[in-house]
């Protein structure tokens, strides 16, 4: 186990707390770097969605991790993000211009939505913000002369001053890359500023906080401008990537994986929207491989224990239908959210920290290190 | 002219008088202790003055300034802070940011330089820090610093709560109860900090307290309420023997 000796109050500052972190870092920075010319089209294709979602993983968690306001309107606003790249690039604007543009008129709109917050919480404030979403959506599909309605619009190829960038080509990647470690450095600086404080403050105690000089209104407010600029940079690259938006992608359960993105990640630390982001944007191969796979591999098996041919046909079509029925998939994610609620609340991240620690102190890892203590001795009374 | 004065205040909730027409006024660096039996108004003239409540008539003064009408954020930026009496920190974070965030009313950064992290804030970080661990060490938190609040006894948590409070660098200072489930020795320490945030930080004191052999050991005046009125206010000893006092805790 390591203790760091502290001599200055700049250790307490740094984000790459000692040297160990500096040589793991740097590896996984190189490793990343080196992805394009060592992975095929398809993983690095998945590997840039892993960064998409996890730039909203992050913008999410400043929101939902650190200042406690939910939110299921996320894919509102990176389909604001999405729509102002494409309409802007329709217009003929550089993207070193509509990049920032998408930021500012997503963070505009999210501090509109947030001032309702002022007077909302907890499920309340989700319903206001599902309610936003879907206004979006109809936005989105009503407003033709811009969005193009339910046809949908197409997103030429990324132009980054005069030089090219594809959708599938490394360039894209690094792009993706750079804005992520932008915007986590951003967070981290914002959680160790008096900001970020704010932040935490109000989701433990906002009345205390109140008593201690934040002003909630202004952070509540702060918090979803930032977090939705965030979002919208991210549409932005959504749409390069995914090269056609329409309406429908935009929905509802794009809102709820964003929210599974932080649940599971684990919704107490930067590193949990990666994780999160990580695991959301490898699950979905793996249903996929999984509704094909199964009733194949079963009915193999079940004619191998000696069942007729035809009732092992039947089987398998059975389950097929099963695997391809309407709404497998939310299901399939409520069983998921379910899951990491109960039996892992600090998400992958948390259990990360754990497996960490059991080597770290092995063999005197305790069980009991982080079993979970309820207390009784918080008021709500003066929200 | 009195560093703090609440003048005929009022609170009602529906048909229940819960502050009723309270007047008292606080002078620089006493200790001043409101007592009474549960439901007095104890707590809710704490959350009038930190304008949690808005009173339903009467003025607070502090200094000559009326704070009646500034909102709860700025309470904090004036000089009065305060502790809970069910403690309010915020659980899932270290006790450094906890007390760090007592510092919240100083914060001059502006949120683009924040974002960026420039030399400014590095700066005042390292002020704010500074100050912070100037509380550590007059409380004696050396050894919490970077627990999680969660995890800390409840003893050591009613200690932060006051370091919190005095991070903000109060004229005055509001204590719940700041003795409520503590043990005799904790009890002790809390009244020699008591005395010292008034003696060496020159901090006043205004406190609500249940345990008399702490009221009596700190305060310099007492004030007395039942059922949101005044019932006698006075030194320690006058207010004990005061014939309504008697009344309201025995029920004469």
């Amino acid at each position: 186990m390591r203790f760091v000796f502290k001599t200055d109050y700049d250790q307490d500052i740094r984000i790459l707390k000692h040297g160990g972190y500096w040589w793991s870092y740097g590896v996984l920075l190189a490793v990343l770097i080196a992805v394009p010319f060592l992975v095929g089209s398809y993983l690095q294709s998945q590997i840039v969605f892993v960064f998409i979602y996890a730039i909203v993983g992050v913008a999410l968690m400043i929101l939902t991790g650190f200042t406690g306001q939910a939110s299921l309107g996320h894919a509102a606003f990176l389909a604001i993000g999405a729509y102002v790249a494409a309409y802007m690039q329709k217009l003929g604007v550089p993207f070193i211009v509509y990049f920032p543009l998408a930021a500012v008129l997503t963070g505009i709109i999210g501090a509109m939505v947030g001032f309702p917050a002022l007077r909302l919480h907890g499920i309340y404030l989700v319903i206001a913000t599902i309610a936003f979403a879907f206004i979006v959506e109809e936005v989105l599909a009503r407003w033709e002369t811009v969005t193009n309605g339910n046809e949908g619009m197409r997103v030429k190829t990324l132009d980054l001053v005069g030089m090219p960038v594809p959708r599938d080509s490394a360039s894209f990647y690094f792009l993706c890359l750079l804005v992520l470690v932008g915007v986590i450095v951003l967070a981290l600086n914002l959680l160790r500023s008096p900001t970020g404080r704010a932040f935490v403050a109000i989701r433990d105690s906002e009345t205390a906080g109140k008593s201690m000089g934040i002003d909630l209104a202004a952070y509540k407010v702060k918090s979803f401008a930032i977090s939705a600029a965030i979002t919208g940079m991210a549409g932005v690259l959504f749409a390069h990537k995914m090269t056609f938006i329409s309406p429908e992608m935009f929905t509802l359960l794009l809102s709820i994986e964003f929210i599974m993105v932080i649940i599971i990640g684990g919704a107490f630390g930067v590193h949990g929207a990666v994780f999160g982001a990580i695991f959301m944007v490898m699950v979905d191969p793996f249903l996929t491989a999984l509704k094909d796979d199964v009733p194949v591999l079963a009915a193999s098996i079940a004619s191998s224990l000696g069942m007729a041919q035809d009732a092992a046909g039947h089987l398998r079509d059975k389950m097929s239908a099963i695997g391809s029925a309407a709404g497998l998939k939310g299901a399939i994610y409520g069983l998921i959210i379910m899951m990491f609620i109960l039996f892992e609340p600090y998400g992958l991240y948390g259990r990360w920290l754990k497996v960490k620690l059991f080597f770290q102190l092995f063999p005197l890892y305790k069980r009991a290190t982080f079993k979970r203590q309820k207390t009784y001795v918080k008021s709500e009374r003066n929200r | 002219m009195s560093l703090f004065t609440v003048d005929g205040i009022s609170l009602q909730f529906g048909g229940l008088k819960a502050v009723d027409n309270v007047s008292f006024s606080v002078e620089k660096g006493e200790i001043f202790t409101i007592i009474g039996p549960n439901g007095a108004g104890k707590t809710s003239i704490f959350n009038l003055i930190s304008r949690l409540y808005n009173p339903t008539s009467g003025k607070l003064f502090f200094g000559d300034q009326d704070i009646t009408e500034v909102p709860p954020h700025q309470i904090a930026k004036l000089g009065i802070a305060r502790t809970f009496q069910n403690i309010e920190l915020f659980e899932n974070a270290t006790m450094l940011a906890n007390l760090l965030v007592g510092r919240h009313c100083h914060a001059t950064t502006q949120l683009w330089q924040e974002m960026l992290f420039l030399p400014s804030v590095r700066r005042a970080e390292k002020a704010h820090r500074r100050k912070v661990e100037e509380v550590i060490e007059f409380l004696d938190l050396q050894a919490y610093r970077d627990k999680i609040i969660a995890g800390l006894p409840y003893g050591v948590r009613k200690v932060v709560e006051v370091a919190r409070a005095l991070c903000s660098e109060p004229k005055l200072i509001l204590l719940d109860e700041p003795s409520s489930g503590l043990n005799v020795e904790e009890t002790d320490d809390m009244s020699f900090w008591i005395r010292d945030i008034r003696s060496e930080l020159g901090i006043t004191v205004l406190m609500v307290e249940h345990d008399m052999t702490l009221v009596n050991r700190v305060s310099d005046r007492v004030l007395a309420l039942n059922y949101g009125k005044v019932l006698a206010s006075g030194t320690t000893s006058e207010v004990q023997a005061h014939p309504d006092v008697i009344a309201a805790y025995l029920g004469a």
